[in-house]
């Protein structure tokens, strides 16, 4: 127990997850492109079309999963920000940086899906419906996050900052959703909800699934090598840095 | 413990006192915005009456936003706040003085100004009742708020457009209950869950906010 | 597992819904396309900034 905790921290200087990170891209990366071959597949190709959406539906292939991811990488980066504030680790404010363009992008996407999902379903782009509008909000609270530490020369600054920011969001996200819950009850008659998925033969689920593995492994690819960028850049100067660049002058 | 907020406040309402040309801007702008709606969207009183709520709330909520970069900026620049974060009473507590005086220039007279524009919307007395007693009890929630913004931007270029990036999407529970209550006046339905609601906000932003605020200020001051 | 379409044409109509739906699928794999490039990009010319760097301090020392 006592010896798995020395090894936690151990991995948790940039010294030492940079390598670490490196070997673990590929397998990532690898992993990102079959579940989300074998995702697409039984989502475009062999899954039958849904009587009630048609083939509108197989939207639902793509947006279910960019939400999770939305709303799961500001739960981690939250999770970092903690760690960060409460160990003062180097690597966790990295981790935030890194992972934040990735969420905003996500939930990008999910707006973007979401749209074109509306469109044919519901004969409109945009509707204020609760789930929607809290994606929207969430956009709001990444690009809050990117610009405060755009803003802040000093990387520990930033990252504490950010820290507090993110923490602050992560509070906020329930009362949030709570609220626009609320309001959109009180003025929308008929509530039409975007999630209110059709009901899924088997196939279908297992397609949903396989691509939001698909979309996990390619976050956690891409905010992994973000890290690894962020690492070199803050922790330029030092030896080990020094090594990395002559091994990647080597190649 | 309730001297040394006390005594935040004192001083920091003296302060503002020194500075009325800032406070009267604050009020000036709020009316500024609320007049601009009527004639973008027309004079038509039902029109009016029906966007009221929100345009009231989206204006004080801005207006107050704009007041908030000064909150920690001319203590940050002559020291004081550093003298402040060393002092031995609790840092949190400080800030709550700091909110509650930002709060009584800035959400106060906001509140008791609302009405005399909510005439111009055409509103009926018990929704203008409503108004004032909804923006007495949500603006200190903005305040609260928006204190940590403005402890993370303190001393960054481009501050204020930052602490309106970061503070209005955590203001957008205040602004649902705050206007949803006006609304359910003029629509007839009670108030009081709206109010009371906005009431829990308030308290959390009055009296937890501002340790993150104060969290905040350690680390812009390090 | 049968494939469900008769033919690549149906695939691409998507009975009717063929430019929302590729219109998603479409953007989602520009922006995880676009994405790792940027990554990639920003990272190489990180390296070559910071071996310019040192390339300049290794001469101002000799």
């Amino acid at each position: 127990m006592n010896n798995r905790l020395i090894n936690w921290f151990k991995y948790a200087s940039p010294q030492s997850f940079y390598p670490l990170a490196g070997k673990m891209i590929p397998w990532f990366v690898a992993l990102a492109t079959v579940f989300g071959a074998a995702g697409l597949w039984l989502g475009l190709a062999v899954a039958p079309t849904d009587f009630q959406q048609g083939e509108g539906y197989r939207i639902i292939f793509i947006h279910v999963p960019a939400s999770w991811m939305s709303m799961f990488i500001y739960l981690v980066m939250a999770f970092w920000a903690a760690l960060g504030l409460a160990y003062n680790t180097r690597l966790s404010g990295m981790m935030a940086q890194a992972l934040a363009p990735t969420g905003a992008l996500m939930a990008f996407l999910s707006l973007w899906t979401g749209a074109l999902w509306g469109k044919p379903m519901w004969g409109t782009w945009w509707v204020w419906d609760a789930r929607l509008t809290s994606e929207l909000i969430l956009l709001f609270l990444y690009i809050g996050f990117i610009a405060l530490q755009a803003a802040i020369d000093d990387p520990r600054r930033a990252d504490k900052a950010g820290a507090v920011l993110a923490l602050v969001g992560s509070v906020n996200i329930p009362i949030i959703y709570f609220s626009v819950k609320w309001w959109n009850t009180l003025h929308q008659g008929a509530s039409v909800s975007l999630n209110k998925a059709p009901a899924m033969a088997s196939i279908m689920l297992w397609g949903m699934l396989l691509l939001a593995l698909s979309f996990w492994m390619y976050s956690i690819a891409v905010a992994l090598y973000r890290a690894r960028t962020i690492m070199l850049e803050r922790e330029r100067g030092t030896e080990w840095v020094k090594e990395v660049l002559q091994r990647e002058g080597a190649k | 413990m309730i001297a040394a907020v006390g005594a935040i406040v004192a001083r920091d309402l003296k302060l503002a006192m020194r500075r009325q040309a800032d406070l009267v801007s604050v009020l000036f702008f709020f009316i500024i915005v609320a007049s601009l709606f009527p004639l973008g969207v027309g004079p038509e009183p039902q029109l009016l009456k029906k966007l009221a709520p929100g345009v009231l709330w989206v204006g004080a909520l801005l207006a107050t936003m704009l007041s908030l970069p000064r909150l920690f900026a001319d203590d940050y620049r002559d020291g004081t706040l550093e003298q402040l974060v060393l002092a031995p009473q609790p840092l949190g507590l400080t800030v709550i003085g700091k909110v509650l005086a930002h709060w009584l220039v800035s959400g106060l007279p906001l509140a008791l100004l609302a009405p005399v524009l909510g005439i111009q919307f055409d509103l009926e007395t018990d929704a203008l009742a409503t108004l004032t007693l909804s923006l007495l009890i949500g603006t200190p929630a903005l305040s609260g708020i928006g204190a940590i913004g403005a402890a993370l931007t303190l001393g960054l270029r481009g501050g204020g457009v930052l602490v309106s990036l970061l503070v209005l999407p955590l203001y957008i529970p205040v602004l649902i209950f705050g206007a949803g209550a006006v609304d359910a006046t003029v629509t007839g339905m009670g108030a009081e869950a709206h109010l009371s609601i906005l009431g829990a906000l308030a308290i959390g932003g009055v009296f937890f906010a501002p340790w993150a605020t104060a969290a905040a200020l350690r680390i812009s001051l390090e | 597992m049968n494939i469900y379409w008769n033919s690549f044409a149906d695939f691409l109509a998507m009975g009717g819904y063929g430019l929302y739906v590729w219109g998603s699928f479409g953007v989602t794999a520009l922006v995880m396309i676009a994405e790792p490039i940027l990554a990639v990009r920003s990272r190489k010319s990180l390296v070559a900034r910071l071996k310019r760097q040192a390339r300049a301090d290794r001469n101002k020392e000799q």
